[in-house]
């Protein structure tokens, strides 16, 4: 565990670490590592040793993402309301406060860089996040420009996988995942053709993530 | 045709107009719209698909067409000589003018010149852009033929493109609701306000920021659209939120949200009507004289535009309370695609 602490301090990778990483005596660094010993496998097996995710399989990054986003979506697995097998099974075995203490951690670690951008991103799928079409709004108008992500409500899209990307928007139109949030997404990707996912996805992928705090949002005063 | 489309647009007006049913479904007529207009008569609304973007052809007539579209879309930067508020033309006319049931342009510019009860005289479409400067963006009208005029005309001229004229066309306006079964509430209002609209808009309706600048759009106070707005007629703010709003998942609201919310955002304060006479009694007899409009009514014993702020600009205070967050979104707006206003980049040939 030390290693590892000292590893991502190393890569300049954790910009919030102490507080963080423990909450209400749960030691989320050795969940992520090791495994909650009680049927959790370690995060990092799949999501990485900075949760950087793993773009070919399809498994998100979690670094950067809101805590709170972080929380609904493992209490929605825990629920089996969002559909995935090794998902479902290691969040039923996570406590509230595991689920808690995992949120914060990785919320509170820089996002990996962007896909390396071998073709520019469809046209199609700029003119999706950025300009919308018709009833369907731009994805910026709530992802933020270039999917940095805009509060606790809509999470980030820049630098996520493109398969993983695709995986959700199929899911929802299916109905294997929640809706979210007023059911804003799920109504936004029952509109969307495939064409327009796999664009879109590919231009997410490309985009650069910023830490959350500077996607952090408030009421005007 | 479905019951909720057959009740879209002006196509509720004709169809009351000519004796069909459909909209009226609670017995009730529907309410008057302020912007009335006396339509021709037509046995239905007739459909028209607006060309897309990238037909915006690349000759010196174009180039005009693009300064309305970045007009229409980044109003206060394109234009900040006009604008008094934080809103855009797009902010109500939803994807750059373009969406059918949220007073698209294409269909706009084939319903003029009009007759118009609000200003009591024949109107050309340049004098209701001039309008839409002076109470919705809470500004200055800019004078006929200034150039901010001349590029919205070209850019809703284009888009009306193949369009007949002088018709009403499907998707025209927004939507006129029947009457709702309950009398709009303020406080049902609120609790729709607070479960569907506030995630966005924010508690206090001011909108919300991130990134150090405004990510949603006020819906009342000093930075929103002025007590002379269209969007100030209730019925005319229940068309629209029934239609586009929650953002995403329009249609989803029942007509008695639409109306209850609709009434909930109408009776706060907002920028004094510019024709305010000095008086808010006077100025309701004059200006307001129709149920649709708060201006004027006692709300919880506060009479509403007695403690507007002046109508017009005002200085506004610096926004980047985040520097590091708008000095970020700034640099990556220059290497990617998004731009701070991200509706508005062009698509990449
Ligand atoms: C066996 C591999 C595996 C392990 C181990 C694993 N995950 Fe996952 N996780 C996934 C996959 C695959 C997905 C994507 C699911 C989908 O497509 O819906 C995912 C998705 C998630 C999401 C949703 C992310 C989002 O953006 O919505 C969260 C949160 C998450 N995992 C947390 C965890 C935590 C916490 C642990 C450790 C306790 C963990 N995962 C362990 C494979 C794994
Ligand atoms: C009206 C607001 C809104 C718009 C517009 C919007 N989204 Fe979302 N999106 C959300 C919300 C809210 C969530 C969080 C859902 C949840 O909590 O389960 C979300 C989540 C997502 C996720 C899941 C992220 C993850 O880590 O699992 C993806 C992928 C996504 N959106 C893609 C898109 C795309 C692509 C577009 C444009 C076509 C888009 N969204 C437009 C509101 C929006
Ligand atoms: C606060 C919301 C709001 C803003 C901002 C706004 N408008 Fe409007 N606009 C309305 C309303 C309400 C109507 C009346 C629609 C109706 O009668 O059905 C309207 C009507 C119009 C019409 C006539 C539509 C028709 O079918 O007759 C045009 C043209 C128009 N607006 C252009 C603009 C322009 C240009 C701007 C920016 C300078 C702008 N609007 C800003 C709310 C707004
Ligand atoms: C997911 C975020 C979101 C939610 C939820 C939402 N809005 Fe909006 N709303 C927007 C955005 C963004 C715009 C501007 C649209 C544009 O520029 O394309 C807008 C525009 C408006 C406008 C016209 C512009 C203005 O500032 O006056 C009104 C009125 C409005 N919304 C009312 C509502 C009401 C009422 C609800 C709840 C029923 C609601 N909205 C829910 C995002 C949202």
């Amino acid at each position: 565990m030390r290693t590892v602490r000292r590893r991502a301090l190393g890569a300049a990778f954790v910009f919030v670490t102490g507080p963080a990483l423990q909450a209400q005596g749960v030691d989320a660094v050795q969940i992520v590592m090791h495994g909650n010993g009680r049927g959790a496998h370690a995060c990092a097996a799949c999501h990485g040793n900075h949760a950087e995710g793993n773009r070919l399989a399809g498994i998100p990054h979690l670094a950067g993402l809101p805590d709170a986003y972080l929380t609904r979506q493992l209490t929605h697995f825990r629920a089996e309301a969002r559909d995935n097998p090794s998902m479902q099974v290691i969040a039923h075995t996570l406590t509230p406060a595991e689920i808690v203490a995992l949120a914060r951690y990785f919320a509170a670690l820089a996002p990996p860089p962007p896909a390396s951008v071998t073709a520019p991103p469809p046209a199609l799928g700029i003119a999706l996040a950025v300009q919308g079409r018709g009833a369907v709004p731009a994805c910026a108008a709530c992802h933020g420009p270039g999917g940095v992500g805009l509060g606790d409500e809509f999470p980030p899209l820049a630098g996520q996988s493109a398969l993983y990307i695709r995986r959700q928007l199929e899911a929802w139109q299916q109905g294997r995942r929640p809706p979210g949030p007023l059911g804003l997404m799920g109504a936004i990707a029952r509109r969307l053709t495939a064409a327009e996912i796999a664009a879109v996805a590919a231009y997410y992928e490309q985009q650069p993530a910023i830490p959350v705090a500077a996607a952090s949002s408030k009421d005007v005063p | 045709m479905n019951a909720r489309s057959a009740c879209r647009g002006r196509l509720a007006l004709l169809a009351a107009a000519v004796g069909l049913a459909g909209c009226t479904q609670h017995g009730a007529s529907p309410p008057p719209a302020a912007t009335a207009r006396v339509l021709p008569a037509a046995p239905a609304a007739v459909a028209f698909t607006p060309p897309p973007r990238r037909a915006i052809p690349d000759d010196a007539f174009g180039a005009v067409v693009r300064q309305g579209e970045a007009l229409f879309t980044r109003t206060g930067q394109a234009a900040p000589q006009f604008v008094g508020n934080a809103l855009t033309c797009q902010n109500c006319h939803l994807d750059a003018g373009r969406l059918a049931d949220s007073a698209p342009l294409w269909a706009a510019w084939v319903g003029y010149p009009v007759y118009r009860s609000k200003t009591g005289h024949v109107n050309t479409f340049a004098e209701r852009l001039q309008g839409c400067f002076r109470f919705s963006m809470n500004g200055k009208a800019p004078p006929l033929g200034d150039p901010v005029l001349v590029a919205l005309e070209s850019y809703s001229y284009w888009m009306a493109t193949g369009a007949p004229t002088h018709v009403t066309l499907a998707g025209a306006g927004y939507p006129i609701l029947p009457q709702p079964e309950q009398t709009p509430d303020r406080v049902r209002g609120k609790a729709v306000y607070t479960a569907k609209c506030s995630i966005c808009h924010g508690a206090e309706g001011r909108g919300r920021e991130a990134w150090g600048r405004l990510a949603f759009p006020p819906l009342w106070g000093p930075d929103s659209f002025n007590w002379g707005a269209g969007m100030g007629n209730v019925n005319l703010a229940a068309g629209f939120i029934k239609a586009n709003m929650p953002l995403g998942n329009g249609w989803s609201l029942s007509d008695q949200e639409a109306w209850d919310v609709a009434l909930y955002v109408d009776s706060q304060e907002r920028p004094q009507d510019p024709r305010y006479t000095g008086d808010v009694a006077e100025t309701r007899a004059r200006f307001h004289d129709t149920p649709m409009s708060m201006y004027g009514r006692v709300v919880d014993g506060h009479v509403l535009g007695s403690v507007a702020p002046q109508a017009g600009a005002r200085p506004r205070p610096p926004s980047a309370d985040r520097p590091a967050a708008a000095a970020f979104v700034r640099r990556r707006g220059r290497a990617a695609p998004a731009t701070p206003q991200p509706r508005t980049t062009k698509e990449q040939p």
